[in-house]
């Protein structure tokens, strides 16, 4: 009887809230308990701004590269049996080639639509990289790897690496010169690794270079361990977006107990489906009017021609650079075994590198010693240590990168090629110390201009002369929203070396103590109440 | 207004009292001002035109729909330009009018969906900012404890802690389960076959002639003028098993110079032939193609890192990251004038690896 009821009562109220869709809604959440995770998350608020959206970008392009990838793995075919080419692109008419690269042919020339798919598919892919080392550099320079996110930091840079591993990969399935040679590379490099070189290399191309494995290999990874891994990671990265809730810039309002935005429905589900469609587009659009990855051009893959100029695509660049900055003659025979430092160096380099950036959160945790949540960002200039190392990296990073081009440097600025690398070396090793100093200088006289501003209010243009005869200039003052903006961060004060409980200084102690003056002995504290009624910051 | 249920000061206290979500946290070496500026609230709400304006409302409610409809015309035009502009055998521009036609209606049914959504968002959507509370991301301390509880009690009903031998077998069994997975991976690689020795020979032999590349056609010593360069393999490559495992190893660079530009060594004097020398194209670094060679200073240049080698000194390094000089290839001319190797190279050639020396 009350069963009868109850059900009686569900249907009405299901009628009651309109025609097909009250149905069908009650329909699944009677199934699937959806209500809760719509009331739950339905209303979730996210903050605005436009440097959020890069991480969007690459979530979106990610999307366009599954979706036209998985269009691409009904044409492309994995091998390196040869065959003699005989498709729509006259020039290339008999050639012997692998399959793979024929089937690559045919996307291009042979199927309707199928060069725009796969140009999108590349584009994006290279979309996917930068938007996700733009992202990181955003999320560097405002500290929003501060706890609670390290985790995510961590994430979110295998993530980066996934990305580079995909897009290589990828580049290598065509088969045509400029990916054999890019396999070639490879392949001397592993070959530099001690020990294991030669087993590694022989394991992983089924024999001698470049045998007839490899791609077929390589597509295994490109459209199935990696892109699962890569989901696996982006499903963790996002599920931490959630659990956290989003970082926020200060501003007046805002707090650390709070987080001010849009919520999700409807006004940030329009956007940020909006922005997909956006960046899909704009990746079709890139892809109609820009040929990307030509390799009919190239040719098939063929051991011994190799032109002038080969670059390999963009983000790989800062390793084949890392290798073209060695200095000449770094390897030597030792135990009667070879020791390639020629590739070991750079390859040391770039891990010390990788694992620098990959705990940074960590380190910089332990020097400030700070264990409350962070959700509020930096402005970068109010951190300037850190800026100052971010530069440092950066400058690293581009000097690696900048080598990958030497040859086209050289040539377009005529200039010797050996001038050119040694600047470069010259960049690498002098110029991250360079930026350090500069930004961190730039840093702190952004910080005494804020301050300047917050207590006298800025130039207004207008000139008056005092009854006395003189000329000022005269400063308005700013109204008490713009000035949060100013005054509202934290400064941090370099920790004093104290003996511990028993009266020791330890080696760890001192470390820390050490690298905290490093970073906070230049310090601009913010402007404080007193001293904004005051009018004057006190010297 | 959702703006009005927070006012200034409360917020302030609340910032200023305790920084983040969490109460008694180490702030580290954060200096927490005791005079700090308080947080003024938000600042009044400003309205947009399309909230003061009808008209204005009218119109951008105008334009989301143009633009969903344009998306419906790209769309259309995307399935007609597949159509209209087939792609025919052998006609280069009908691939790119293929490409460039459905590209563009793609981009446009897309782009209308995408810029219509966002500015419906921006123009007429709600425009007020809501507020949701941060809540410490760690649990509350009941439900701390309680999840200790249940690996407490976990552990005391299954003896994990306590039978010390089950715990350690199983660890162990669990460490070497996946080993035989790792050893099945040795199957990438044929067997029966010794990397080491592979790649310290190649297809060259003696009397093997030395041919151009790609045509195979063998190249007569009286072919090589002065100061020209050829690319070589040996001849009968393309007839070989592994033909590109063995391209990938034997290609060569022959080069004229006058014989007295060439500072050989003793032991070497007798591995040219009238100034005419032969080098392995593999470079020493990571293994490129050495392919340009600069005929007035006799250099080879590298194209992938840049390193440099000195024909005239058997090829030592003059510049970049490789580090040995290319491997010499023995040659001689037979009887009908045709230049052949002496012998295959006498050290590995391209990149180095652990075991050569
Ligand atoms: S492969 Fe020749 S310089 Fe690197």
């Amino acid at each position: 009887m009350s069963t009868a009821t109850a059900s009686q009562a569900s249907a009405s109220t299901a009628k009651k809230s309109g025609g097909f869709t009250g149905k069908a809604a009650n329909y699944l959440d009677e199934r699937t308990s959806i209500s809760g995770a719509v009331k739950e998350f339905g209303r979730k608020v996210f903050p605005d701004h436009w440097s959020f959206l890069l991480g969007e970008v690459a979530l979106f392009s990610f999307v366009v590269i599954l979706l036209t990838g998985s269009f691409l793995t009904f044409f492309f075919q994995a091998s390196m049996a040869e065959v003699h080419y005989d498709g729509s692109y006259v020039p290339l008419k008999g050639v012997e080639m692998s399959i793979a690269m024929a089937s690559t042919l045919d996307i291009s020339f042979d199927i309707r639509g199928g060069l725009l798919v796969r140009q999108m598919h590349h584009w994006a892919a290279l979309l996917f990289v930068a938007s996700i080392g733009l992202h990181m550099l955003r999320v560097f320079f405002t500290g929003a790897f501060r706890k609670p996110r390290e985790l995510n930091w961590v994430i979110g840079f295998v993530l980066f690496i996934l990305a580079m591993a995909e897009g290589f990969t990828g580049y290598s399935l065509p088969d045509d010169v400029l990916s054999g040679n890019g396999l070639r590379i490879i392949d001397g490099i592993i070959k530099g690794i001690p020990l294991v070189g030669t087993w590694i290399s022989f394991l992983l191309f089924g024999g001698e270079f470049p045998g007839t494995a490899i791609v077929g290999r390589l597509y295994t990874l490109h459209i199935l361990l990696l892109p699962a891994i890569l989901v696996l990671f982006l499903a963790l990265h996002l599920v931490f977006v959630i659990v956290h809730k989003h970082t926020q810039y200060a501003g007046p309002g805002r707090t650390e107990k709070n987080v001010v935005g849009f919520p999700i429905l409807p006004v940030y589900a329009a956007k940020a489906g909006g922005f997909f469609f956006i960046v899909f587009g704009v990746i079709a659009l890139i892809a109609s009017f820009f040929t990307i990855n030509p390799i009919w051009n190239y040719g098939p893959y063929d051991p011994s021609p190799v032109s002038a100029g080969t670059q390999p695509d963009w983000y790989i660049g800062f390793a084949d650079g890392a290798l073209r900055l060695v200095p000449p003659h770094w390897e030597f025979v030792l135990f009667d075994r070879t020791w390639s430092f020629n590739i070991l160096a750079p390859l040391i380099i770039i891990g010390i590198f990788i694992v620098l950036v990959l705990i940074y959160p960590f380190i910089e945790a332990w020097i400030t010693g700070d264990k409350r949540e962070h959700h509020i960002l930096d402005r970068p200039r109010n951190a300037p240590t850190r800026t100052a190392i971010g530069a440092a990296g950066v400058t690293f990073y581009a000097a690696m990168w900048a080598a990958a081009s030497s040859d086209l440097i050289a040539t377009h600025f005529h200039l010797t090629m050996e001038g050119v690398i040694h600047a470069l070396q010259a960049m690498l090793i002098l110029g991250p110390f360079v930026a350090y100093f500069i930004t961190k200088r730039v840093c702190l006289a952004l910080q005494k201009k804020d301050r300047e501003i917050a207590l006298h209010g800025f130039e207004s243009g207008r000139i008056v002369r005092l009854p006395g005869g003189e000329f000022i200039e005269v400063h308005e003052p700013l109204d008490e929203y713009e000035r949060w903006r100013l005054v509202s961060f934290e400064s941090h004060a370099p920790v004093i070396l104290r003996p511990n409980a028993e009266g020791k200084i330890t080696n760890k102690a001192r470390l820390r103590s050490a690298l905290s003056r490093w970073f906070f002995e230049d310090r601009i504290a913010p402007a404080t109440k007193k001293e904004l009624e005051s009018g004057h910051d006190g010297h | 207004m959702a703006h009005d249920d927070n006012s200034g000061a409360e917020l302030a206290a609340a910032a200023s009292s305790d920084h983040g979500p969490e109460n008694n946290v180490s702030t580290g070496t954060a200096v927490v001002a005791n005079d700090a500026v308080e947080n003024p609230g938000f600042p009044p709400h400003r309205q947009r035109v399309t909230d003061l304006n009808p008209k204005k409302e009218r119109t951008a409610e105008r334009t989301v729909y143009t633009l969903f409809y344009l998306s419906i015309i790209g769309s259309v035009w995307a399935i007609a330009a597949y159509m209209l502009f087939p792609i025919e055998p052998e006609n280069l521009l009908s691939v790119r009018l293929n490409n460039l036609f459905i590209g563009v209606g793609v981009a446009l049914a897309l782009l209308g969906i995408g810029i219509g959504a966002v500015h419906w968002a921006k123009a007429l959507m709600a425009d007020h900012e809501t507020i949701d509370e941060r809540h410490p991301v760690r649990g509350t301390d009941e439900t701390r404890a309680r999840a200790v509880e249940i690996f407490e009690t976990a552990n005391e009903e299954s003896g994990f802690g306590r039978r010390t031998l089950i715990r350690n077998s199983l660890l162990g069994a669990l460490v070497a389960f996946p080993l035989p997975a790792v050893v099945l991976f040795r199957g990438l690689a044929p067997e029966g076959q010794d990397p080491v020795a592979l790649l310290n020979e190649t297809a060259w032999e003696a009397g093997t002639r030395l041919a151009r590349d790609p045509s195979g056609v063998p190249i007569k010593a009286s072919d090589v003028t002065l100061g020209s360069a050829f690319h070589v393999i040996p001849e009968g490559l393309s007839e070989m098993d592994h033909m590109l495992e063995e391209k990938a190893k034997a290609i060569v660079l022959l080069m004229r110079l006058k014989p007295e530009d060439l500072n050989e060594r003793e032991d070497r004097k007798g591995w040219s032939y009238d100034g005419i020398v032969a080098y392995s194209k593999v470079c020493t670094h990571v293994g490129c193609p050495v392919a340009l060679y600069e005929q007035q200073t006799h250099h080879l240049l590298c194209p992938c890192h840049q390193s440099q080698f000195d024909v005239t000194n058997h090829c030592a390094v003059i510049f970049g990251p490789a580090a040995r000089p290319l491997p010499q290839l023995p040659i001689a001319v037979d009887d009908e004038g045709y230049l052949i190797a002496q012998s295959d190279f006498q050290e590995a050639v391209g990149p180095s690896f652990w075991e050569r020396h």
